[in-house]
């Protein structure tokens, strides 16, 4: 049984990971998500305070892309390519394929990728599709460095001593092939000259349409939820000391996440020029998609039975196991969005932007803010510096969310009835703008919640930055144990 | 697991991989192809055509300035939409964006036919300072736009861009791009009648109080001007609006 591979207390004697990359890996998760979630607050507060539109550099049309390429690609997917990078080696038994220079390169490529995309947008540099804006040759430089994370991932699977592939891997894999396939199709573009920035899409109208959804919910799906469903899978079991309930449901659950997945795209595009046959199996691929959704959250939860009371003690497991329930809430809530008449109101409203924010901030987020308590201890071989400050990140970070998400269902949903209502004459009651000053007290509240989960989360940089900088600490006892985990720095 | 067992899958390399392809691709094809080959997918309406250069250049600065961001171009067919902004949006009226600018949320309204509803001098007015003429508005200032002169000369080679790409312009169209341009902003400098016979409909200058060399402001109010008012809605029978259900 594959699932056996994680409780097997031991590592074969004598292989040394390298943890360095890993290292390295978490420092950049840690910065992007600083650099992220500062952007994404002062944009929040560009839509509560317009004055804050300072310049043509960080208009909130320019900056909107800083923040979500920040947070997307800079903190969660150097939150990925480092924990699968751990967890590849010490699953498979191996250390990482090819080396030290391939890593180096992927580390290094990835952050240039990222902030050169970034700077871009500031400088106007940007193709107009969501979560998919950075130019030509930006692309052509992220394809590069995910082809070799590619092989550096197949290959230390292939040379695994493990005869299993263990789970975590399965959505670690079928992430990476996924988004490099999402990322190729829906990026085809023709530069206008091989010296300039601007290119134009290969794809038009509704076309392009159908294209970029299936792109941008499938970064969702695999970037943000596939790859995560693999941190689950290592670091829950780990920290909780259990195995993972169920072989069965991981297996179900797996296979059928990936294939439904894809399907989901045209729920973006509901009552739009899309033909209606589209539309309707985007829907209905949704919401069949709760099932598996719910079932690794379940296969998630479950696997806390017997250990229950660690909840109480141990707010890194509270981040993990708090983010699998959000995670159930994100997954229950996006099925039902996507049903056309639900979608009718909400579409176009800010209870979209509470919905994606329940998703990135309550389980991408805390996903990876429970990986890095436990790495960071691990990887640097020392206990971690205060377990309060832990407790009152946990609290800072929730109380952020909910302020969050409530201000935007509110926000969304009267923004929604404010557009649709007729008077007694039968004339529109409202005109845009007052739809719009309308939003600015759940604006506000919005960016509160905003502030409330930066300040936990530098909290948590400070803390793991004092961890790492503690004087080494030989005999850790039993509770951390970083040796046992391979700590081999 | 009965006759069948998950674990000669995760036992080999190349077999979760290739399985992991087939699974994840079904969907995309199943979705996307038809939508290139089902021929009433793009409504037969008349009156598209492509950009002209300077309502192009006018496209690449509301991509630039990321205004996707906040404003829709996709009317849903409910009777608030369009009582609020028109006739509920065809796919035939985006077939030459390159790529589509739909939008997925309106902090704004929509734009896709906001073109003719205003001046051009409220639309200056607006992008300088939207809470001079909107006190409400939370959009940001675009007034450095006016102080932008726009890049004509390499029009010809976006337009040649995209005719690779399917878009019908023809190599008049491309010889005379930057003519054409500066002649859109300022009609009287030239032969407008030829312009219109190029592109028909198109929103003439001046577009700005006093006209000079060619702003980017101006390239972004033709494009504006333009947005939803091309196709012959009006003049089409329904069924030539019915895609494939």
């Amino acid at each position: 049984m594959a699932i056996a591979t994680l409780v097997r207390p031991g590592i074969q004697p004598g292989i040394r990971y390298d943890n360095g990359i890993v290292r390295m890996f978490v420092i950049a998760t840690v910065i992007w998500a600083i650099g992220g979630m500062m952007a994404g607050v002062f944009i929040a507060g560009q839509l509560a305070f317009p004055v804050l539109n300072l310049s043509e550099y960080v208009n909130f049309g320019r900056f909107r892309a800083v923040h979500t390429s920040s947070v997307v690609l800079g903190f969660a997917g150097n939150a990925l390519i480092g924990t699968s990078l751990h967890v590849v080696q010490r699953t498979c038994q191996v250390r990482l394929f090819g080396g030290r220079a391939p890593a180096l390169f992927v580390f290094w490529g990835y952050q240039v990728t990222v902030l050169m995309a970034i700077i871009g947008y500031m400088f106007g540099i940007s193709k107009a599709m969501e979560y998919a804006e950075p130019e030509w040759y930006n692309v052509l430089l992220l394809v590069v460095v995910w082809v070799v994370y590619f092989v550096i991932f197949t290959g230390t699977i292939v040379r695994r001593t493990e005869p299993h592939i263990y789970v975590a891997n399965w959505f670690y894999w079928a992430f990476i092939v996924t988004v490099a396939v999402l990322v190729i199709v829906n990026n085809l573009s023709l530069p206008v000259s091989l010296l300039g920035t601007k290119s134009y899409s290969v794809w038009s109208g509704v076309q392009s349409a159908m294209i970029q959804w299936w792109y941008g919910h499938n970064m969702v799906g695999f970037f943000l939820t596939a790859g995560f469903i693999g941190i689950m899978y290592y670091f829950l079991p780990k920290q909780a000391g259990r195995p993972i309930y169920s072989y069965r449901l991981s297996i179900v659950h797996f296979w059928a996440l990936i294939f439904l997945y894809i399907w989901a795209g045209p729920h973006h595009l509901h009552y739009t020029a899309l033909p209606d046959w589209t539309q309707t199996l985007g829907m209905v691929f949704s919401i069949m998609l709760w099932m598996p959704s719910w079932g690794g959250m379940i296969n998630g939860i479950m696997t806390l039975s017997g250990a229950w009371g660690k909840l109480r003690t141990d707010p890194v497991l509270r981040f993990l196991v708090v983010a699998v329930a959000f995670y159930g809430m994100a997954t229950f809530e996006g099925p039902l969005m996507a049903i056309r008449e639900v979608n009718a109101l909400s579409h176009y409203t800010d209870w979209t932007v509470g919905h994606v924010h329940s998703g990135a901030l309550g389980w991408v987020a805390f996903m990876a803010f429970g990986a890095l308590y436990y790495l960071v201890p691990r990887l640097w071989g020392r206990p971690l510096h205060s377990k309060p400050m832990v407790e009152v990140h946990f609290w800072l970070a929730t109380i952020g969310i909910l302020f969050y998400i409530t201000a935007m269902w509110v926000a969304g949903i009267s923004q929604a009835l404010m557009w649709r209502a007729y008077d007694d004459q039968g004339f529109l009651q409202y005109s845009f703008s007052d739809s719009v000053v309308m939003l600015h007290p759940y604006y506000v509240v919005r960016l509160v919640g905003g502030l409330f989960f930066l300040s936990g989360m530098l909290l948590m940089a400070f803390n793991l930055y004092r961890t790492a900088r503690a004087p080494m600490v030989r005999d850790v006892d039993g509770a951390l144990a970083p040796a046992r985990l391979g700590a081999s720095a | 697991m009965g006759a069948f067992n998950h674990s000669v899958i995760e036992k080999s390399a190349p077999l979760f991989l290739l399985l992991t392809l087939v699974t994840i691709a079904i969907g995309g094809l199943v979705q996307i192809i038809p939508l290139f080959k089902i021929e009433s997918t793009i409504e037969p309406v008349k009156g598209m055509r492509p950009y002209s250069p300077l309502e192009l250049a006018g496209r690449n600065i509301y991509i630039r300035e990321g205004c996707y961001n906040c404003h829709s171009q996709m009317i849903r067919p409910f009777r608030d939409e369009v009582d609020r902004y028109g006739h509920y949006s065809l796919a035939a009226e985006s077939k030459y964006d390159h790529p589509f600018q739909w939008g997925s949320k309106r902090t704004g309204p929509d734009l896709a036919r906001v073109g003719g509803k205003y001046s051009n001098a409220w639309h200056v007015a607006h992008l300088k300072n939207p809470r001079d003429v909107l006190p409400g508005s939370i959009m940001p200032p675009y007034g450095f736009l006016k102080d932008k002169p726009l890049e004509v000369d390499t029009l010809g080679d976006h337009l040649r861009t995209l005719r690779t790409l399917g878009v019908p312009y023809s190599a008049a169209m491309i010889e005379a791009a930057a003519a054409d341009a500066k002649l859109q902003a300022q009609p009287d400098s030239g032969d407008a009648d030829a312009l219109r016979a190029r592109y028909p409909k198109a929103p003439l200058g001046p577009f700005v109080e006093k006209p000079g060399p060619v702003t980017e402001m101006e390239a972004l109010i033709a494009y504006l001007q333009v947005l939803g008012t091309l196709a012959e809605i009006e003049a089409a029978r329904p069924e030539d609006l019915r895609q494939t259900r």
